[in-house]
């Protein structure tokens, strides 16, 4: 297949309290057939060879199930594909010549560590104030000795598929990670396993939520748009009804 | 596939509610083997930054793994495995000479990152082909070409390698062998076969 050149204008800040720039760079004789990050990994290797810095991003599984990359391409959380993580889009989405800009996610909770490295363990402190079961579960239970519907097992499949990565938060106008929030607390709320610490667990993540200074919700829906894993704002909605189940209707 | 490859483990049920279940008391970073073990690794930090050498992480990085790929694939031999003990020491000692690592310790470092990452794989890599070029039996993954039966079968050599093999790396390069034997009271050992 042909070869492409694409101009990247790519945000680079040396740390986190330095100021940050876009720069441009040309990266020619690349595949259609690689991906986004790979297209990053030959551009680097070319300005460790030139006495440069490489651009810092980050990337482990590289297919799409970790939640670690992440960047915006043209506003654009992960880039222009629907449903997929910015390691799964390929250059062939990208047109010959195309002048594509690159940056971290933007969000106050979120501060940019390097380039296109941001910290976002904020999601990871949300997760520690109760995204869990807590008491002893004991020994993996026989197979279907919990009983657990069809659409109930699928509905929490669903939201258990968010990765963290973030996107979004950056893709929501108040930076608000109200997607994750609720992912997580759907998923457990939608299962036996979660039920003993329903009420607390919701009320305690939508508490550190709001701590780590995360907007609110106004139901735009980006972040559903830009969810690698194509997660419904349904979730939200269930999260505010599991709010309002701790604070009203158990008491 | 996800265990094998993807580094993907799951903690078992039993260590996690040890580690919930116990008090541990809180440490600090007072000891005298902290302070040990943070001088070897910030002098190997800045080993690796001084180097300022030629080649990148990356280039070395598959330097290694276009070694491993055609020497210490599941079916491997003596001439392979020894080839690979030949090449592996030499790309170690390029890269602890020639390595480029740019930018600082300080705050986010991608290539210091894979450079460490890649120093480890450098002994690895020369373990796993030691360890296969010892064991001149097939077991498991582990196919020695040389030790299949008539129809093509991993045939192993339960008379001379029935232990498992731990690797002592007294010096860089070098690898002594301790044999802990395996004994087998209850299940007798046979020749599987999923035919």
């Amino acid at each position: 297949m042909a070869k492409m050149t694409l101009n990247l204008v790519v945000w680079r800040q040396a740390d986190a309290n330095a100021a940050g720039r876009m720069v441009e760079y040309v990266v020619r004789d690349a595949s259609p057939d690689m991906s986004f990050l790979e297209m990053l990994d030959v551009l680097n290797e070319d300005l460790i060879k030139r006495g440069e810095e490489p651009i810092a991003f980050d990337s482990d599984c590289r297919e799409g199930i970790c939640g670690s990359c992440g960047v915006v391409i043209d506003g654009v959380p992960h880039g222009p594909e629907p449903g997929t993580t910015v390691c799964q889009l390929h250059l062939r989405h990208f047109r010959d010549g195309e002048t594509v800009a690159v940056e971290p996610w933007r969000a106050a909770s979120f501060p940019v560590q390097k380039d296109l490295v941001v910290d976002r363990s904020a999601l990871d402190r949300i997760m520690a104030a109760g995204g869990y079961v807590s008491f002893n579960a004991g020994g993996a239970p026989d197979g279907n000795a919990v009983p657990i519907s069809k659409s109930k097992a699928d509905a929490a499949f669903d939201v258990a598929a968010c990765i963290g990565c973030g996107a979004c938060v950056a893709a929501c106008k108040n930076a608000s990670a109200a997607l994750f929030t609720a992912a997580k607390i759907s998923h457990l709320a939608l299962l036996p396993q979660g039920a003993a610490e329903r009420e607390q667990r919701v009320l305690r993540m939508v508490a550190q939520h709001d701590k780590e200074g995360f907007g609110a919700c106004s139901n735009e829906g980006e972040c559903q748009a830009v969810c690698p894993k194509e997660i419904s704002i349904a979730a939200i909605a269930r999260m505010h009804r599991e709010v309002m189940h701790a604070t009203v209707c158990s008491r | 596939m996800q265990g094998l490859g993807d580094g993907y483990f799951v903690i078992p049920y039993t260590l996690g509610h040890y580690l919930a279940a116990d008090k541990l008391e809180p440490v600090t970073t007072d000891h005298e083997a902290f302070a040990e073990a943070e001088d070897v690794a910030v002098g190997r930090l800045r080993k690796l930054l001084a180097v300022k050498g030629e080649k990148t992480v990356m280039q070395l990085h598959q330097e290694l793994g276009k070694v491993m790929w055609d020497n210490v694939g599941m079916a491997r031999d003596e001439a392979s495995l020894t080839a690979a003990l030949e090449r592996i020491p030499k790309i170690r000692d390029e890269f602890w000479q020639n390595i480029r690592v740019p930018g600082t310790a300080a705050g986010v470092n991608k290539s210091l990152e894979s450079a460490g990452r890649l120093a480890d794989y450098l002994e690895l890599a020369e373990l796993i082909a030691r360890d296969a070029l010892q064991r001149a039996e097939s077991c498991g993954c582990h196919f020695r070409l040389e030790s299949q039966t008539p129809d093509g079968e991993a045939l192993r050599d339960d008379e001379n390698y029935s232990h498992v093999a731990a690797w002592e790396v007294t010096a860089a390069g070098t690898f002594e062998l301790h044999k802990e034997p395996l004994a087998f009271e209850n299940v007798k050992l046979a020749q599987r076969s999923y035919k």
